[in-house]
Parts: C-alpha cells; sequence; structure tokens
C-alpha cells in the first residue's frame, strides 16, 4: 500500500466535510468518540468505552452464533452508545426505516445538511474490508460524513483511512437480515454539551462496569462466566472430539482478538480509560489498578497464544485444554480482585 | 501489552495488506498508547479455521449439486454464507418454502420472477444462478 497517496486522500476527505477520521480499536467507541469531537466534544475512544461500561465477560452455551456457542469479552451491541450518551448528557436522535430508499433519501438529507451520521450495518456488505473478516454480523457501525460523485464518503472507525462505497452497497448493508438486523438505523446527535465535567460519568461508569462483571445472576455473566468457561474448556475434547473442541476454542479466540478488541479482549482498552480516569479524578490508585488490567490483558493473550498452538497441533506436553482451563481461573482469580478494588469508587 | 510486543503477524495475507488495526499498548514509562497491528497469529489461525470450516461446507454441497441432490441454489446460498433461515428473512418467504426451493426438481419449475428474486438478493445473475461456476 502506498500511503503517501492515501494520507493526502485522508486529508482530502478532512476539506471537505471539516470531518477528522480518527482510527479506533472498536466500532461502537470509535463512531461516538468520532461524532461527538465532530460536535466540539473533544473524548477518546478508550474514555467512550469506560464511560459506556463496555468490558464484559459472557459464555451462554446455549446461544449459537455461526453454529458455536456464543462468548464475547463486552455489554450487548448498542449498549456502550447508549449508556455513554446518557451518562455524557448528550442527546442522540435514533431513526429506523422499513422503506429503504426512504432511509436512504433521509440519510442525503442530514448529509446536505453537512451533518456526519451513524449507521448499522452488516460487515458482510461492505466491500473495502478484507474478504476474510466479512461475515454475517449486523452490529457494524460506520458513519457516513459526504457524498461524492454519487458515492457516499465513509469513516469507518476500524479503518486506517476514511473509504467510499456505492449506494446499492451501503442500502444493501444497512437492511441486511438475521439476528439484530440493522433495519436502517441511523443516527445523529442533535445536542452535544460544549464542556463535560467527566468526573460523575467515569465514576458511574466503573460503578457500572463492577456491577456486570461481579453482581449478574447466573453462571454464564460476568467474571463467574470466565471460571464457567474453564470448567466447560476441561470437558471439550473429551466430549466432542479433537476437531470441534477446537472450532469451539476458535470461536473463544476470534471473539477476543478479532476486529475491535484493542487487544486482549477489551482488557487494554479498559487500561487505557482507568489511566485517564487516575488523571481525571486525580487517584493514584486508579492508575495501580490499570496496571493490573493491563497485566490480566497480557494473561488473556498467553490464552490465545497456547490456543493457537493447540489447533496448530503444534503445542508441547504441558499444553492442553486443562492448562487453557487453568489460565482462565487464574484470570478470574486477578479479576475479582481488580473489580472489588473497583467497587470502591466514589467522587 | 507492551508497546514492543504487538503483533505483525499476516503470513497468509488474510487482510490483503489492506488495513492495519489498532490496538492499546504500554510504552517503557507505563502510559498508553496506541499502535497499529498487522495481525495476531492465534487470531489468524482462528479466522483460518473457520473458513477451511466453510470451505469444507461448500466442497460438500458442490458435490452434492453435481449428483442431483440440491438445486444450484443450495451452492449459491452456501458460498454467501447463508442458511434457509437467513435467506428466507432476506426474501420475505417462509423458511420451509426456502428448503423446498433446494430440491432439484422444485427449483426447475420456478417461475423468472422468483429466479430473478433470488439471484437479486445473492447478488448474481440469473444465467449464474442456475450453474455453480
Amino acid at each position: 500500500m502506498n500511503s503517501e497517496i492515501e494520507v493526502a486522500s485522508a486529508e482530502q476527505h478532512k476539506a471537505i466535510m471539516g470531518f477528522d477520521h480518527m482510527q479506533s480499536a472498536h466500532c461502537e467507541n470509535g463512531v461516538t468518540a468520532n461524532l461527538l469531537r465532530f460536535h466540539g466534544l473533544d473524548i477518546s475512544e478508550a474514555m467512550v468505552f469506560g464511560v459506556g461500561s463496555g468490558i464484559f465477560f459472557c459464555h451462554v452455551p446455549f446461544l449459537l452464533l455461526n453454529k458455536l456457542p456464543l462468548t464475547s469479552y463486552r455489554v450487548y451491541p448498542g449498549m456502550i452508545f447508549s449508556r455513554a450518551n446518557k451518562r455524557l448528557g448528550v442527546k442522540m436522535k435514533v431513526k429506523r426505516y422499513r422503506n429503504a430508499d426512504k432511509s436512504m433519501s433521509a440519510l442525503d438529507k442530514m448529509l446536505d445538511e453537512g451533518l456526519p451520521v451513524g449507521l448499522q450495518t452488516s460487515v458482510f456488505y461492505l466491500p473495502y474490508l478484507p474478504k476474510s473478516l466479512r461475515f454475517h454480523f449486523n452490529a457494524h457501525n460506520i458513519i457516513v460524513y459526504g457524498k461524492q460523485n454519487g458515492n457516499y464518503l465513509i469513516s469507518d472507525p476500524v479503518m486506517e483511512y476514511p473509504t467510499e462505497i456505492s449506494y446499492v452497497d451501503l442500502q444493501r448493508a444497512r437492511y441486511a437480515k438475521g439476528i439484530g438486523a440493522p433495519s436502517g438505523k441511523m443516527y445523529y446527535p442533535t445536542n452535544v454539551p460544549k464542556e463535560v465535567d467527566f468526573r460523575k460519568p467515569i465514576v458511574n461508569g466503573i460503578k457500572g462496569s463492577v456491577f456486570a462483571m461481579t453482581r449478574f445472576p447466573g453462571p454464564c455473566l460476568g467474571i463467574k462466566g470466565v471460571r464457567y468457561l474453564s470448567k466447560r474448556l476441561r470437558t471439550w475434547p473429551e466430549k466432542m472430539g479433537e476437531r470441534r473442541a477446537g472450532l469451539n476454542l476458535g470461536q473463544v479466540i476470534r471473539m477476543q482478538e478479532e476486529i475491535g478488541t484493542g487487544g486482549g479482549g477489551f482488557r487494554f482498552i479498559f487500561g487505557a480509560f482507568l489511566q485517564e480516569a487516575a488523571a481525571i479524578l486525580d487517584k493514584e490508585w486508579l492508575m495501580d489498578v490499570s496496571k493490573e488490567i493491563t497485566a490480566s490483558g497480557d494473561h488473556w493473550r498467553e490464552f490465545a497464544v497456547m490456543a493457537g498452538r493447540i489447533f496448530k497441533r503444534r503445542q508441547s506436553q504441558e499444553e492442553n485444554y486443562d492448562a487453557l482451563a487453568d489460565i482462565l481461573i487464574d484470570i478470574a482469580d486477578k479479576e475479582d480482585e481488580i473489580f472489588y478494588k473497583l467497587k470502591e469508587i466514589s467522587l | 501489552m507492551k508497546e514492543e510486543d504487538v503483533t505483525q503477524e499476516d503470513k497468509n495475507k488474510l487482510y490483503e495488506g489492506k488495513n492495519r488495526l489498532l490496538e492499546y499498548a504500554v510504552d517503557k514509562d507505563g502510559n498508553y498508547t496506541q499502535k497499529l497491528s498487522v495481525g495476531f497469529e492465534p487470531k489468524n489461525i482462528a479466522l483460518e479455521q473457520a473458513w477451511e470450516l466453510i470451505d469444507d461446507e461448500i466442497a460438500v454441497t458442490k458435490k452434492r449439486v453435481a449428483a442431483g441432490e440440491l438445486s444450484t441454489l443450495a451452492y449459491h446460498m452456501e458460498i454467501n454464507l447463508m442458511e434457509p433461515g437467513l435467506l428466507a428473512q432476506h426474501m420475505g418467504y417462509f423458511k420451509w418454502t426456502v428448503k423446498r426451493h433446494l430440491k432439484p426438481k422444485v427449483f426447475a419449475k420456478l417461475k423468472t420472477s422468483v429466479l430473478e428474486k433470488y439471484a437479486g438478493v445473492l447478488n448474481i445473475t440469473v444465467k449464474q444462478l442456475k450453474s455453480i461456476e
């Protein structure tokens, strides 16, 4: 890739709309942060993630995604967006349309007014993404910030540079069907405060995360979910055979490291958020917790590396599903401590 | 993760050199920074494995279509990573209707308008829909 040309075009893009494309690790945080930044509120991706209480864990074997059990390292799509907006006092207008043509003309009207619009799309129908990443996943967020020669100018927060997409492709992506179908969802801020006191939203964000990680009922959710996965993972090779077990494990690793997690199943983004929070709230101990969560993220990466060797059958003697399960128990113990400490947060 | 540990692994060109992803890492002073990563080997393996599974299923379907057990629609559904349920939602049909259309005998008798609708959803021509090229 010739980066010089690409950078020039990124600047061109910026000149068209005054829209500043900032790459982010995760689409939902990125779209929210980019939209707010356009409207004059300077906010980082990590801050949106933290204030929206994005960090989570769940392993739900009876919900299937691509025919494999659901494992997730984040809250349900859309929740970071709505909670962050609520806590920051931002008013967002969210619209859905039954009629595809109507929704496209509504989008055009917003662009004519010079306002960037956030859209929910399906990854499968976005031709600018590498083919290997295009599955039917309906909760990908992008920003449209202009129109040129009949093509829409797209700021996809996980991409390095802004891109373009044709009318037909965009319509397809907005009207994909299946679980969590976007049904033409589009949104834009109507009221963004210029100055926000971040202290209260940060405290509420952390409290929300602590609650989700430690207090949700049932065995599947929060840190209990890590232990639950560990327990189930031990039995996989016996119960379903080497191949099927590998596929199940592959799904866990993909959810952890695939597009949008910033590495280590969102633990590093959360660490970055805690670091920012420590400076804003002037609490030194949050900095220490940030280091601990970073260590926990590193642990998740080790888990992924070992799992990778197991799929490839290049594992050493002591690397097997039991060893993986032990890593998970370790992680659960550490994260228990971390969130126990974070419980003490107050203004 | 330390800054220097951000991985740049993409042996099999899974991402077609198109895009680097943003990751968060700690610099030597212990502060968080953003780093671009080309890829991470375990993730690549997991992704390849997911595609292998899909390719296997496509190969099986292709054989069954060639043997006359399934209609060509089954093949095109499969390469679009769809299942009868999802395709039915796109078409506005019941799932059992789409399943019925997977039978070669039923598929052969479909009206042109229905074939055109399938072709539109799968983003191909009617001629392509009737073959497994």
